[in-house]
């Protein structure tokens, strides 16, 4: 049993985006980038079911900026393998190109479960899993709050809204994109993340060819304007908490 | 090739759900605009089609595989569907539907997506999509190409004006025939929360926590003040996902829409998924320590003392 896990840094949103000069990218230079916090659930979710079925985890990831960190410390968490698919080249990759170049590196590497983030900051022109699966003919599901595995078939929790969810049955091989593992994403510190570095571990490979694009004209990207703010009550923490009973005596509560 | 304008309807329990209706004026409105129709797609419980008045027509397809949602069975007749009426537009949603099919079909039928759509205006000829991405810091605009194009739009992006007295539609069935054999998907069960003890919905005060309360251990001195306030204790998504609250309190895109008259909330960001589910409370006070919190932008009243000093002083005045 292979479960790929397909990994994708993004730029920490704590920080100010500034624009590139082209208006058309965020100016990547200056960033600092981290997990997709979707797909650290993922990689938490592949690991859960490599220690309670048995798998092989493999964390997939293309070649961008800083993606090594987050590689090392899948394997820092358990995962078998760590694989970087280089030569995509820089900037943004968007999610059809993105989709085809996995898609391409999974149809020779193969995998029964293909697990990643139900989306990401920057999915302009869609979310990976189901791109993905598309590419591949498999099924797929997302939103995905826990995976057990029963031979051939995931049995999943796919949440609908308004708290309500599905446990639905997929055929093996097939795509998930998870909304949340079973349990919080566990840590690997940094001397277990060091270990693994000077090991090396890092598979570099060549991404295979592969062709996409989002088919349309980005005009810009642009900051929006605030469309208000609230109206700040300053002062002592009794003074504030004086005005907020105030407002709400006010509405007869 | 149309100038049709298409719309997946979404449903559960009986009930059209409101996402459907904003994208259905939308649909009125561009199609109009272009000589077009407003078509909506509904998969299942086509009996909910005198539901979707204001719609020029509406494609219904009746099958059992189709009575639950599901991924792989919605895809395939949707994907048919775009088959056969060749619309300009196909409008979805990002709820699990949308987040599901959106990608899906712009590979299947080699169509151009934008997802996270919170704007869309026709511009001469062209149609003008706007995204949030980056957690909204940023907006992209893209002018969506011809012959057609796919948007996942965001919930509460477009009003729904009022449709009182609208005719039911006229509706024609789309055959599937054998497209639904052999799926390798299959929903086995729903779960609908429990009632649980308490219906947030229907509250006219509600205290909601979020990550700033830091550990579990420091909810009960929130809860001490929501008692003290007799309004019921809400919480934004990871509380729920820790288990430190049941997800009957949950609010949010995955679990709860309120609409309180006073929403007071304390030590949540507003991050875009919690804010889908106030967007009808009346008033919102934000508590918060970071002065750039996005709440800040949405909120009506805020301020940045810390939540451990606010909470005892309004405790203080509330029992007073």
């Amino acid at each position: 049993m292979r479960i790929a896990v397909l990994l994708k840094q993004v730029p920490d949103l704590v920080e100010d985006l500034e624009l590139a000069p082209d208006g058309t990218d965020v100016d990547r230079e200056f960033l600092s980038f981290v997990l997709n916090e979707y797909d650290d659930q993922a990689l938490e979710e592949a690991l859960c079911l490599k220690e309670s079925a048995g798998a092989e985890v493999v964390a997939v990831a293309l070649d961008e900026p800083e993606v090594d960190q987050c590689l090392y410390t899948a394997l820092a968490k358990g995962a078998d393998r760590a694989v970087k698919l280089g030569g995509v080249g820089e900037g943004w990759i968007d999610g059809h190109r993105r989709s085809a170049i996995f898609a391409a590196w999974l149809a020779e590497q193969g995998a029964d479960l293909v697990l990643t983030g139900v989306q990401a900051a920057d999915d302009l022109d869609g979310q990976l899993a189901p791109l993905l699966s598309a590419r591949l003919g498999l099924p797929h599901a997302s939103v995905v709050v826990h995976v057990d595995l029963n031979g051939a078939v995931a049995l999943v929790r796919q949440e609908l809204g308004g708290g309500a969810a599905a446990e639905v049955e997929v055929q093996l091989p097939a795509v998930l994109g998870i909304q949340a593992a079973r349990q919080a994403p566990r840590y690997a510190s940094i001397s277990r993340i060091r270990q693994v570095q000077q090991a090396g571990g890092i598979e570099e490979v060549a991404a295979p060819p592969a062709e996409g694009g989002p088919g349309y004209r980005l005009v810009r990207l642009y900051a929006p304007e605030a469309a208000g703010h609230a109206e700040m009550l300053t002062g002592s923490a009794g003074e504030v908490a004086e005005r907020i009973v105030e407002l709400i005596r006010g509405k007869g509560l | 090739m149309s100038n049709d304008v298409l719309v997946l309807a979404e449903h559960r329990d009986g009930a059209v759900s409101d996402i459907s209706f904003e994208l259905l004026a939308k649909a009125r409105e561009l199609a109009g605009g272009s000589g077009g129709r407003a078509v909506v797609l509904l998969l299942g419980a086509t009996e909910l089609a005198r539901e979707l008045g204001g719609a020029d027509l509406v494609r219904s397809v009746e099958h059992p595989l189709l009575d639950r949602y599901n991924p792989e069975a919605y895809e395939r007749v949707v994907r048919a569907a775009l088959e056969e009426i060749e619309p300009r537009l196909f409008l979805t949603s990002t709820t699990t539907v949308g987040l599901d099919l959106a990608g899906a079909l712009s590979v299947a039928s080699d169509t151009p997506l934008v997802s996270y759509v919170c704007r869309l205006e026709a511009a001469g000829d062209n149609v003008v999509a706007t995204a949030q991405i980056y957690g909204g810091k940023l907006l992209a605009e893209v002018e969506l190409p011809r012959p057609r194009a796919i948007c996942a739009v965001l919930a509460g992006s477009f009003p729904v004006p009022a449709m009182d007295g609208e005719q039911a539609p006229p509706v024609e069935p789309l055959e599937v025939g054998g497209l639904l054999d052999d799926l390798r998907t299959a929903v086995t069960s729903v779960i609908v929360p429990e009632a649980g003890d308490v219906d947030i919905t229907s509250a006219d005060l509600l205290v909601s926590v979020g990550r700033g309360i830091g550990n579990q251990g420091n909810l009960e001195v929130v809860e001490e003040l929501a008692e003290a306030l007799g309004a019921p204790l809400a919480a934004s998504r990871p509380l729920v996902d820790q288990g430190w609250l049941p997800k009957s309190r949950q609010v949010g895109k995955s679990g709860l829409k309120v609409k309180p008259r006073i929403y007071l909330m304390l030590g949540i960001s507003g991050a875009p998924e919690h804010l889908e589910g106030i967007r009808e409370a009346e008033l919102v006070i934000a508590c918060n320590t970071d002065a750039k919190a996005p709440i800040f932008e949405v909120a009506d009243y805020g301020t940045t003392v810390d939540l451990f000093d606010l909470v005892p002083e309004l405790l203080d005045r509330v029992k007073a």
